[in-house]
C-alpha cells in the first residue's frame, strides 16, 4: 500500500522519534507512507464554532493535496491519507467530516481557496493504528523477531484518538487497539483505569499545575497496576506524560520515573529494526535501562 | 566645486519623471485611472509610478530603485468591475484602464531584536521571536499578494516546523515590500520571519564554500594590494577612463 502521509509540525521538531519509528515500522508491514510534497499545519485545534470556517481552511487545503496525489498516481490508494499524531488526525478528520456533511461550507471554502482545485469532499483521514488493525494483528506478529517478553505496558489513549465517537478509531469507553497491538508484539498488557483521562493538553503552557496533577494520576495508576511503561500516539500527550515528569518529581518526592513510548517505537523494537529506527535517545525518560533489564536491547 | 555641480545635476536628472517634457498632443493612446479616488487620464504604457508622476504626484517616499529591487513602491489596486484586490510594485507594473490605485509606502511591523551569535539553531527560535506564526490559518493570502511570486504561505509553514533551509530558499527573493504582512489575517510579518531564518541559515546551516575560503586567503596574502594602491593613486580622469573600459557582464 502506498498512501499519502501527513506528518504535521510536531513530528518534524519535538517528536522526530514518532515519525522515524513509525515510518520504519510501517514499511516493514508493507505500508509505504509517502510524505505529501506540500503541506501546512492542520490548525491544531478543531474549531467547534459553527460560523468559524476560516480555521478549517488549513485542513481542507491538506485534503486537496491528498486528492491531487490520488489523481496524479504518486500513490496507489484513492482519496486516503494517513497521520501519526493523534491531534492532527482528529483535527483533519473532523474538518473532512464537516465539509463532507455541510455542502454549503464546502462551497464556501472552495470559493475562498480560489487558487486551488476544488476539494471533492471525499478524502478519508486515517490513523496508522487503524490501518494496522484493519490489516490484522496477525500480520504484525508475523514480523516480530524480538518479542517484547516480560515488558509490562500500560497503553494510554488520551482524547484525540478516541473522542468524539464519530471521529475516534476505537470504543471511546473501552479502547483496546493499543493493547491488541502490544500483545501482538509479545508484551504483557496492564490495564490502566486512567488510560482515557485527558493529559491536560495545552494547559501545559499556561496552567502547568493542572497538567502535573493529571499526568501524575495517569502515571501512578499505571504503576499501581504493575505497568513499567506507558504508550501513546500523541506528541502532546508524550510531552505532558514524559517531559513533565521532571516537575512531577519535584512536587511528589516519592514519584518514580517511568518511560513513555510511542506505539511505533515498540514496533520497531519488536521488529528488530535497530536502535536508529527506535530513536529512544529522544525520549525524556530514557527507556533503555528498562529495556536492557528485560534483555530487549 | 565644478565636479560637485555635475553630480547634483546627474542626480536631479535621474530623478526626473520620464514623462517630463512630453507634449500630450503627441500621445495617441490614453487610459483612465483613479489615484486615491480621483480620476486621471494618462498615457498608456506607463508604469503605475510614471503614471502617478504624470498626474502630478511627487514621490517623496514610496520610491527607491525604480527597478523592482528595493521594495519601496508597493501598490494596491482594484480594476473596474472586478472584486479582487490586487497588489504590485508601482515601478514594475503598467497602468491599465480602470485601475483604482493607492500606494502603500510603509508596512508597520515589529522586528525582533536578537544577537544572532547567541540564538540556538533550533526550531523553537523562530517561534520564540515571532510566536504569531502559529496563528497562520493557511489562507494563502500572502502568497497571492506577493509581487515577487514567492510561496509566502509555504515559507511561513516551513518556519513553523523549523525548516530553516526551506524558509531561506523560498524567501530568498523577498524585497520586503510588506504587502504580505498588510494582507495577513493572522497579523504575521512574513518578511521579518524570512529574514531571521535566512540569517540563521546563513550562519549555522550553510557550509562555507571552498572557493570563498580560498579567495579570502588570497586577499589576506595581499594578492590585490598592488592593484588597489594603483587605483587609490589614480586621478579622476584616469578612473573615468578605466570605468568606461571596464569588463562587465551583458545587461
Ligand atoms: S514575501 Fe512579502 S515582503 Fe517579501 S516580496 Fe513577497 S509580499 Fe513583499
Ligand atoms: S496570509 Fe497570514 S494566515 Fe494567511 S497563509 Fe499567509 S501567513 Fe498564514
Ligand atoms: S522603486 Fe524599488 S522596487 Fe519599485
Amino acid at each position: 500500500m502506498k498512501i499519502p502521509y501527513y506528518p504535521g509540525c510536531s513530528l518534524k521538531t519535538s517528536a522526530k522519534n514518532l515519525e522515524v519509528s513509525a515510518l520504519a515500522a510501517a514499511e516493514k508491514l508493507g505500508i509505504e507512507m509517502v510524505e505529501m510534497p506540500r503541506w501546512n499545519c492542520c490548525g491544531t485545534v478543531f474549531s467547534l464554532t459553527s460560523d468559524d470556517l476560516m480555521h478549517h481552511v488549513a485542513s481542507v487545503r491538506n485534503l486537496v493535496r491528498v486528492q491531487e496525489m490520488s489523481e496524479n498516481g504518486s500513490v496507489d490508494t484513492t482519496n486516503k491519507m494517513v497521520t501519526l499524531c493523534s491531534m492532527c488526525f482528529n483535527t483533519m478528520k473532523s474538518a473532512a467530516k464537516r465539509v463532507r456533511e455541510n455542502a454549503e461550507d464546502l462551497v464556501k471554502i472552495n470559493s475562498f481557496m480560489d487558487t486551488e482545485p476544488d476539494y471533492n469532499g471525499n478524502v478519508q483521514v486515517l490513523h496508522l493504528l487503524e490501518i494496522i488493525r484493519d490489516m490484522g494483528f496477525d500480520k504484525v506478529s508475523a514480523k516480530v523477531t524480538r518479542p517484547l517478553e516480560g515488558l509490562k505496558i500500560a497503553p494510554y489513549y488520551g482524547c484525540m484518538l478516541i473522542r468524539p465517537k464519530e471521529i475516534g478509531i476505537d470504543d471511546p469507553e473501552d479502547p483496546t487497539i493499543g493493547a491488541q497491538l502490544f500483545k501482538a508484539l509479545g508484551a504483557e498488557i496492564v490495564d490502566n483505569p486512567f488510560k482515557k483521562v485527558c493529559c491536560g493538553a495545552y494547559h501545559t503552557v499556561h496552567n502547568k499545575d493542572t497538567v502535573i496533577e493529571l499526568a501524575h494520576d495517569i502515571l501512578t495508576h499505571a504503576q499501581e497496576e504493575g505497568g513499567e511503561a506507558i504508550s501513546t500516539s500523541c506528541p502532546l500527550c508524550a510531552f505532558n506524560l514524559d517531559n513533565r515528569q521532571k516537575e512531577i518529581k519535584e512536587k511528589y518526592l516519592k514519584f518514580k520515573e517511568m518511560p513513555v513510548f510511542y506505539f511505533s517505537q515498540l514496533m520497531t523494537l519488536a521488529f528488530g529494526l535497530g536502535e536508529d529506527a527506535c530513536m529512544f535517545e529522544a525520549n525524556y525518560v530514557d527507556p533503555r535501562p528498562l529495556l536492557k533489564s528485560k534483555n530487549l536491547l | 566645486m565644478e565636479d560637485k555641480k555635475d553630480i547634483m545635476q546627474i542626480i536631479a536628472d535621474a530623478n526626473k519623471s520620464v514623462t517630463t517634457g512630453i507634449d500630450s498632443a503627441d500621445i495617441e493612446h490614453w487610459v483612465w485611472i483613479h489615484i486615491m479616488g480621483r480620476a486621471y487620464q494618462v498615457p498608456a504604457g506607463l508604469t503605475i509610478m510614471q503614471a502617478m508622476e504624470y498626474a502630478g504626484y511627487k514621490f517623496i517616499t514610496s520610491a527607491g530603485c525604480r527597478a523592482g529591487f528595493c521594495g519601496a513602491c508597493a501598490t494596491m489596486y482594484r480594476k473596474e468591475g472586478e472584486y479582487k484586490l490586487q497588489t504590485a510594485m508601482a515601478c514594475q507594473t503598467r497602468v491599465e484602464d480602470g485601475m483604482f490605485l493607492v500606494q502603500i509606502p510603509f508596512a508597520p511591523a515589529q522586528e525582533a531584536t536578537y544577537d544572532i551569535t547567541k540564538e540556538p539553531y533550533a526550531a523553537s527560535t523562530l517561534l520564540e521571536h515571532y510566536p504569531e506564526i502559529a496563528r497562520c490559518v493557511a489562507c494563502n493570502t500572502c502568497t497571492k499578494a506577493c509581487p515577487q511570486d514567492l510561496e509566502v504561505m509555504d515559507y511561513i509553514q516551513d518556519a513553523l516546523r523549523g525548516d530553516y533551509k526551506k524558509v531561506a530558499e523560498r524567501s530568498f527573493d523577498c524585497i520586503q515590500c510588506g504587502l504580505c504582512a498588510v494582507r495577513c489575517p493572522a497579523e504575521i510579518t512574513q518578511f521579518n520571519v524570512g529574514m531571521l531564518a535566512r540569517r540563521m541559515y546563513g550562519r549555522y546551516g550553510m557550509t562555507e564554500p571552498e572557493y570563498a575560503k580560498a579567495r579570502l586567503t588570497e586577499l589576506d596574502q595581499g594578492k590585490y594590494d598592488k592593484e588597489f594602491k594603483k587605483l587609490l593613486a589614480a586621478d579622476v580622469e584616469e578612473l573615468k577612463k578605466r570605468y568606461a573600459a571596464r569588463e562587465r557582464e551583458a545587461d
